[in-house]
Parts: structure tokens; sequence; C-alpha cells
């Protein structure tokens, strides 16, 4: 239900965001992208009846091989594929063209499952964890390669559902400390300021702590450590980052800064939302999507129809399904008796939860702007089927839970 | 196992999504900023100018008329890209003119880079035409359309006045809100008295557009748009060929020539001399047509119709005569001696009664009319006899309009001055005054103080045979066609209207066989006038008439003040008969003496 609800909305939203008054047009339209969507929801159908006829082991015992296959799909793109927006992710069938990066999430997400579930996996081994670093490793490395940055970040998510296994919790904080110092470095132009804070930080953990040799060692070699970080994020942005990646940045901590420049996107996106007020201007006022002031808005920037549209009433329900999907996911999760359906189920709701928390927050100026799209709610044929098989196959899973022995 | 693991992961989710709420709450329902940048992205407000109201003569000729201007408006977050060199060659600009204009451009205080803003202002019709096929060429620029004063006689200019953009201090006091920046506002005469009527209300206009510019239709159907709303025509009672004749005898000369239609206060014609050409306080070169305009030495913006406050001279006696006899001082019968000893005189009377003394002029006579009028021996003290006598006196000229402003519907009116006791004692620093300290105000010299308008006025009454409608330029406001309320209400003087039937005897006298009789009198039309010449020392004096025609039923009255141009009885009387001659009969008949105004040498 919440699928089905999600997903029209979604088409609805399609059809608002590209609907031009002047030409009269219906959301049945095959040459608007509403119209289009709408054939890719049917192909669902098909998908979803697909998903239910196969066996339940078929997932499990395939894991691997649908992993391979999409791996090589992946290995092929950048040389049969064409190139789209900048990225070259697309291999074209036909009039249209499918993403395989797409379906490398839930197959990765299988995948990781199934390692996860195989006898004997412990989370705490060193080697089996890095196997799974591997297995989101690769096709990570293959996405670098078509310089899809955006679906790239997807992957990380997997260290949720790792997390959830017994994964410690130190990789976590790490990284969050990371982002946290390479925003803080962002921000504060003179960097000796922050090499103050950490030297005075260290200083006094030194002081107020146990003071063991080790411990003190550790923590100057922590600090030396992110000193060196903040040292390399100038090297990183300048250096590593394409341009507009680097602006990308930049206008997450300043959009003020350039906004016909590279604040565009994220000045505009607020300004659309932002006009929407308490009740939105209703279905098809919108002057802002309407008038393409928003780049990319029956895409990646969908949630700026919602927001201009139907106000912040129709952000609260939007987010609220997102949430409630979300929980449900994790409830179904959570009574799997194999540890594979588990895995894949928190697999599930984590490659979901990175994409809404990322696409609304870029929309609304909490995340640079990261081109993936809002589940359910955005344009795009392989991103609709990649997130309903992933769904479906949980559904799958949890329809035949009771068929399983408990293993883990 | 780890099921904390599974709660910390369910809360990150809600804790994700409640934060987006929050912040989604702040930038949609309290901020309303975005709603507003929203707006200005998306909606294209575009203010469409009211035509201004057209004035018109009495006989329905079109005097002031708008002609179409254009302004050239940017919106420069639209114009990356420009082509500065094909710009400039477009609109033939240099480069430096360019840069000039975009410096100026960011200076500007309702600057945005996302709002139009005036760019090039007042392009004429023809620089329009040659720019239009080109415009598209420049994404950004747009083009304002609005209306120009545009005037059909070159004369007229300080009874019109002008139109300009409206001054900052303005723009500050205005708390309506009626104007703003770049809005068009009458800045002196008709255009600044009647600015409420002419002026009609803007209407807006709301366009959508998308990104690129293009206008997608107009907002919520033109639900909020609003029709600019033409000003009231106002027709004035000027005779645009009398005033142009005016304006002909005028030329070369400084002074002033007022003509009203007696029975209504209707100014017929309102002469400034020098003057200029009001079509050069239009269009783009305002500015600098300005500047030399009112740096002329000559002073052609000061409107002396109204603001040259002069000494009346002689005319003043027919006010003397009128107020002596509602005092009862003297009779139409009583005899003065012409005695020289006080006060000059010109030769040829030496007795004469109250209209033997207008037609001729003399001034002993109404020295002594002043002095019963002023020592009426109600007191014992010469000082207090002649401050009683003053304060009555100065009641009963006050009612002929003179000693404050009238009223009529221009600016910057000036009233002139008629001495009042409190006005000696300042004037003597509260030492005593007597009559003989004060007596040059008997002949209308002295301290006495008339605008030409006064006189003008002056001369309606006498014609009224006791009472003037102030004097008005505009006598029908839109479609109502009547003028201004104040300007319906007869004003009557303090004396009785027989005392006028003598004083209109004696200005007959005056052009008939009197002072005026060489140039003022007509074959077929009895005019009644006054000569007067006011001293100037050490220049030549004023020259200046009043009169009114036809005697019985009036229908001019006028006053003629020629600086520097000597006696009454030239070049001031010459004029005023031959603009009543034009105006009852069409034309003039007495060639000579339009030949003699125009030569100039009166003295």
């Amino acid at each position: 239900m919440l699928y089905l609800a999600l997903v029209t909305l979604g088409w609805i939203n399609i059809f608002a965001a590209v609907y031009d008054e002047t030409i009269k047009q219906t959301i049945w339209d095959l040459s608007i992208n509403s119209g289009r969507q709408l054939l890719f929801m049917a192909a669902c159908i098909v998908i979803i009846m697909g998903i239910i006829i196969v066996d339940m082991r078929f997932y499990e015992v395939f894991a691997y091989l649908i992993y391979g296959l999409v791996i090589a799909l992946l290995v092929m793109v950048p040389i049969i594929g064409k190139e789209v927006g900048g990225n070259k992710s697309w291999i074209g069938i036909g009039s249209f063209g499918v993403q395989p990066s797409e379906f490398a999430k839930f197959a990765t997400a299988l995948a990781v499952a199934k390692y996860m579930g195989s006898v004997g996996f412990r989370m705490d081994n060193f080697k089996m964890q890095l196997v799974l670093f591997g297995l989101i490793g690769v096709p990570m490395l293959l996405i670098l390669a078509q310089k899809d940055i955006g679906t790239l970040l997807v992957f990380t998510c997997f260290i949720l559902v790792f997390f959830r296994e017994g994964m410690s919790p130190f990789l976590l904080v790490v990284g969050i400390c990371a982002a946290a110092i390479f925003i803080l470095t962002l921000l504060i132009p003179n960097q000796l300021y922050l090499h103050g804070a950490i030297v005075i930080a260290l200083i006094m953990l030194i002081a107020f702590g146990k003071k063991k040799i080790k411990r003190i060692a550790i923590l100057t070699v922590g600090a030396v450590i992110i000193m060196g970080v903040i040292e390399s994020v100038d090297y990183v942005i300048t250096d590593v980052l394409k341009p507009h990646q680097q602006n990308r940045i930049k206008a997450l901590i300043n959009p003020d800064a350039d906004p016909l420049g590279y604040g565009w996107n994220v000045t505009q996106s607020k300004i659309a939302i932002g006009s929407g007020r308490f009740y939105g201007k209703g279905f098809l006022k919108g002057t802002q999507t309407k008038f393409d002031f928003v780049p990319e808005q029956s895409t990646d920037f969908i949630f700026c129809t919602i927001g201009e549209e139907y106000g912040w009433l129709g952000s609260f329900a939007t987010i609220s399904l997102f949430v409630a999907l979300l929980l449900r996911v994790i409830f179904i999760a959570e009574r799997q008796k194999s540890r594979f359906a588990r895995s894949y189920g928190y697999s599930v709701a984590s490659i979901f939860f990175f994409h809404f928390a990322i696409n609304i927050g870029m929309t609304i100026g909490l995340f640079p702007v990261i081109g993936i799209p809002l589940p359910f709610f955005s344009y795009g044929g392989s991103a609709l089927w990649g997130f309903t098989i992933l769904l479906f196959i949980l559904l799958k899973l949890d329809a035949h839970r009771g068929e399983v022995l408990q293993r883990g | 196992m780890n099921e904390w693991r599974k709660e910390i992961i369910q809360v990150v989710f809600v804790l994700v999504g409640i934060i987006f709420l929050i912040k989604l709450f702040f930038i949609q329902v309290l901020d309303s900023r975005y709603a507003d940048l929203a707006n200005s992205n998306a909606i294209l407000r575009q203010v469409e100018y009211p035509f201004r109201g057209l004035i018109y003569d009495r006989n329905g000729k079109l005097i002031v008329y708008n002609t179409p201007e254009y302004d050239l408006q940017i919106i420069s977050k639209e114009t990356i890209g420009l082509d500065s060199v094909r710009f400039c060659e477009v609109f033939g600009l240099s480069k430096e003119m360019l840069r000039q204009k975009f410096k100026e451009l960011r200076a500007r205080k309702e600057y945005s880079p996302y709002k139009p803003t005036l760019f090039i202002d007042k392009l004429s019709n023809n620089d329009f035409a040659k720019i239009q096929d080109n415009l598209d060429e420049f994404a950004g620029f747009y083009i304002q359309a609005r209306t120009t004063r545009a005037y059909s006689t070159a004369g007229l200019a300080n009874a019109l006045g002008y139109v300009s953009e409206i001054s900052k201090g303005k723009l500050e006091s205005d708390e309506l809100k009626i104007y703003k920046q770049g809005d068009y506002i009458g800045q002196s005469g008709v255009e600044l008295f009647y600015e409420e009527q002419l002026r009609g209300k803007s209407g807006v206009k709301r366009k959508l557009r998308n990104v690129k510019g293009i206008e997608k239709g107009s907002f919520s159907n033109g639900k909020y748009d609003t029709l600019s709303i033409p000003g009231q025509n106002l027709v004035t009672g000027i005779d645009l060929d009398l005033q142009q004749y005016a304006e002909f005898l005028l030329n070369g000369k400084a002074g002033s020539i007022v003509a009203i239609e007696p029975s209504t206060g209707e100014i017929l014609s309102l002469v400034s001399g020098p003057s200029y050409d009001p079509n050069l306080l239009t269009g783009r070169l305002y500015g600098s047509n300005f500047k030399l305009i009112s740096n002329d030495t000559l002073k052609p913006l000061f409107n002396r119709p109204l603001m040259a406050q002069y000494r009346p001279g002689s005319i003043f006696k027919v006010a003397q005569a009128m107020t002596a006899l509602q005092e009862g001082v003297i009779t139409p019968e009583t005899r003065i001696r012409c005695d020289k000893t006080l006060i000059g005189c010109h030769e040829g009377h030496d007795n004469q009664d109250l209209r033997g003394a207008i037609a001729n002029s003399c001034n002993p006579y109404f020295l002594g009319v002043l002095r019963k009028m002023l020592n009426k021996g109600i007191s014992n003290s010469p000082y207090d006899d002649t401050r009683i006598g003053l304060a009555e006196w100065n009641k009963h000229i006050n009612s002929f309009g003179f000693g404050s402003i009238l009223g009529i519907d221009l600016p910057n009116e000036k009233g002139g001055l008629i001495p009042t006791p409190e006005y000696y004692d300042r004037a003597y620093s509260n030492r005593p005054w007597k009559f003989s300290n004060i007596y040059s105000i008997a002949i209308g010299e002295g301290e006495n103080l008339v605008v030409p308008i006064q006189m003008a006025n002056f001369a309606a009454t006498v014609a009224n045979r006791g009472f003037y409608y102030i004097p008005h330029l505009v006598k029908e406001i839109g479609k109502d066609a009547k003028p201004l309320p104040q300007y319906m209400e007869r004003h009557y003087t303090t004396i009785d209207s027989s005392y006028f039937n003598i004083a209109v005897d004696a200005m007959q006298q005056v052009v008939e066989s009197g002072t005026a009789q060489y140039r003022a009198k007509l074959a077929d039309v009895i005019v009644c006038g006054k000569t007067g010449t006011v001293q100037n020392d050490p220049l030549p004096s004023h020259s200046v008439f009043i009169a009114f025609a036809p005697r019985d039923n009036p229908k001019i009255a006028i006053s003629v003040y020629v600086e520097d141009a000597g006696q009454g009885a030239r070049a001031a009387a010459s004029i005023a008969s031959l603009m009543i001659e034009k105006y009852l009969l069409g034309q003039t008949k007495r060639p000579h003496i339009e030949q003699y105004v125009l030569n100039g040498k009166f003295l």
C-alpha cells in the first residue's frame, strides 16, 4: 500500500513538474515524462509478478550469479554506454536507456546478504569484513569509472547493515568525524584555528584521562592524522574533485555566494519549496517548477514540486510516508528468521534511507547536490525498477519466512 | 542479538525525518523571503503608465498632449553573454558610455539583478524605431512604454508648467505612496496645480515567465492586474489665438499680460516675458535644457504675472477714488487744485473734479484725497488719526483682491503688499509716523506692491461693478466640466456698486479724452482703462495699463505691465488695446499701433 501511494504520488508530481500550460497536455501523454513514467510503472507490475512467481530460494541461491551479471553489465557500460549529463552510465536499448548502476544496488544487497547469511559468518572477523567491503567496493569502483558520484556514495550505506549485524560502531563514528572535520575545514578559512583546537583537545584529553603511555600515543597519532586530513582537504577539493563537484560543496557551505552560478540549483530549489508556504500553491499552480527555474525537477529535484504545490503539509505527508516505509521495512527485516533475509531487509532500508536523506537534504540545502533520485518519485525507469525489485524481493522473502529454518 | 542496534537505526531514520520537517517548516512557513523571491523569479511586474490628462483651450484647441516615449529596462541576471560591441552599435553608444551606464545602474538604490531596472531613459519614438527590430538580440532588456508631454504652442510655458521625474525629496514626503521612483510628476504651472486630476492611476500587469524570461501568460488570469486609469482632461479659459497674439506683442520685452473674462474670472491669456518653449523641458534633453533656462539672466522661469511684485502706479488711483467715495470724504464733484509743491504732475489741467483727475491722472488730486481719508479728525493726534484712517483704507483696498494672494490655480503666486499700520510700525521701528511720511501710496507708489494678475482682477472687478471671481486658468475638469468650487464664488468689494459706475465713467474718459486717448481708443468698442507710469529710477519707468471692454457687459479685462518702457500711455496702453481689439473684433484695424508695439521704441 505504501508502495502504491508513493508511486502514484510520484507520477502525479512528475506531471506537475513538466506540465506546460501553453500545450494542453494530459498526464497520459507519452511525449512527456509523466506518460513515460506510467509505462515504467506498468513494467513494474510485470516485474513484481515475476518476483512473486519465482521461488524464494532463487534469490538466495543465485545471489552471487545476479551480482556477477550486474557487475559484468557495469564493466560493459564504459564500453557500449552513452553519455547523459556528464555521466556515462547508460546502456541504450532502443529509445530507452537503462542504468545498470540502479540494478547494482539490489544485486549488491543480495550478495552482501547472502555472504552475511552464510554459515559461520562472523562480523568481527577482519577477513570476512574485508570480503564484505570487497563486495560493495567492486561496483563502487566500476561506478566511479562512470563518474556517477551519487550512486557510488549510495553503496556506503551498507555500513548501516554491517553495523546492525554487529560491526563495531567505530567505523561509523570515524566516518561522521571525518565528514564533520571536512566541513569545518571548509567553513573556517584559517586552518590554524582548527589545528589549534585539535592540539588543545589533545592536551585536555591527555590531562584529564588515564595517563597510560599507550593511550597518549594513540591520541597523539590520531590528532596528527586529523591535522593531516585537514591539510589534505584543500588538495582534495582543488585537485581531486571535478570543478562542478567543488562548486556543489561550496554551494552547500555558502549558497548565497554565487546564486546565479554554482548556487543556482540549491537557491532555486529552496525558493521553490519555500514559496509553497503552509498549504502550497495547489496542483499545477507552481510557478517555480513549472517554468523551469528549478533544474532537473522531474528527476533529482522532484521534491521541489511537492514543496511548492502542496506546501509544508505535502512535505509532511511525503516525509511521513517515507519514514513509515523505512520503519516498515525494518519491521519486516526484524521478523525474518534467516540472517540472509534480515540482512537483505536492512540493505533495502539502508538504500532507501540514503536516497531519501540525501535527496531531500540536498533540495533543502542540508547536503551537497548529489544526483541521486528520490525513490518512487523521481522520473526514471531504471531507478523505479531498481527500487521496486529491491522492495518486492524483500516482500517475497517475507511471505515465505515461515518456510525457512532459523539459522542466525 | 544486537537489539539496541535496531533501535538506533530506527531512531536515526525518524530523527532525519524530523530534522527535514523542521527545516522545511523554517523555509516554508516561517520565512516568507522565499515566497517573495519566487514571485520576483516568475512574475514580471509591468507598470502601465496612465495617459496624463490633456489640456485644451477655451475653443477646444489642444494645447498639451502626450507623445510616446520609451525607457529601456534591464534585468541584469538575464543579460549574461551580452554582446557589448553589437549593443553599442545598435544603441549608438561608445564603449565608455556603456560602461558608465552599467556603473550608474549598479549605483541605483532600487537596483537588483532580478528586477527590471531603468537602464536608458527617455528614448524618443525615433530612437525606439531604430532599436525595435534589434531588441530581441539582447536578452534581459525590456522596453517600457510611457508618454511624455508635448505642447502645440511654443508659448504659455509659465502657465502650463512642465512635467519631469519625481525628485527624491518629493518621493520621501509622498506619504500615500502614490508615486514610485521614475514616475513623472507636474513640477510647475497647471501641471503641478492639477497634478491630482491630471495624473490618472498607474495599472499593473503581472505576467508569468519561465526561466528564460519568456512570457507564459498572465498571472492568475489577470485577477490581480489593474488597468491604468487615464487622467482627467482640462479645459482652460485660455484663448489660444489671443495668447499667441499677446506673446507676439510682448516678444522682446520684459513684463506681463493678463487678460480675464470678468463675468467668470477665466483667464484668457497669461503671458510672462521673456519666456521659453515648453517643448524644451520634455524628453531626453530635459536636464541640459533646464540648466540653460534656469541660469538665464532674463529669468524665463520667473512667472511675472503671478510673481513679479510691482508698484502699481497711477492705475491705483481708481481704487483710491472709490475708497474715498465709499468713505464719504469726497463726492464725484469734489475739486482739488493741481498743487505741484509736494508732488509732480503733468501739464494741461488745473482744478479737476474726480473724473477729470482720473482721466488726466492728477497726482496732487489724489494726494488730497488720501489726506482726507487718513486724516478725518477722529483723533486729535495726527499720528493716531492717520493710523485709524489707514486701517480703514487698508480694509477697502484689500477687498479689491490686493495685499494677499488671490488663490489662482497656479503655484507660487505672490500676494503683493498693501501697507497696514503695523507694517509702518515695523518700518519706522515703532517711531511715530503720520500722513506726511506715507503719502506716496496715494498714487500707487511708495510701499504698495501688486502683482499683474491682481491688476487684471481689479480691472475685472471694476468691469463687474463691484465683484470678482478668483482668476483661474482651468474652467472645466474632466467629465464634470466644472472648475474647482472656489472659482464659482463671487467676491464682493466693500464699495457700493454706484461708486463703480463713477469709476467706469472716469476710465472711459481716460481712453476717450485722457491720458490713453492716442493709442487705446477703438472705433467700434467703448474701452475703459487707466494708465500708470511707475517710477523706476535710475532706469526708465515701467509702463502700466489696465482696461476692460466693452463698457457695458464687458467681455475682457486686462492688465499690461511692460518693464522699463516709459509712460503707461505708450507701450502698455497700445498692447492692451490691441489685445481687446483682437479678442472682440478678431483682428486689429490699427497696423500702425501694432507696428509701434513691435518696434519697441517707447521712450
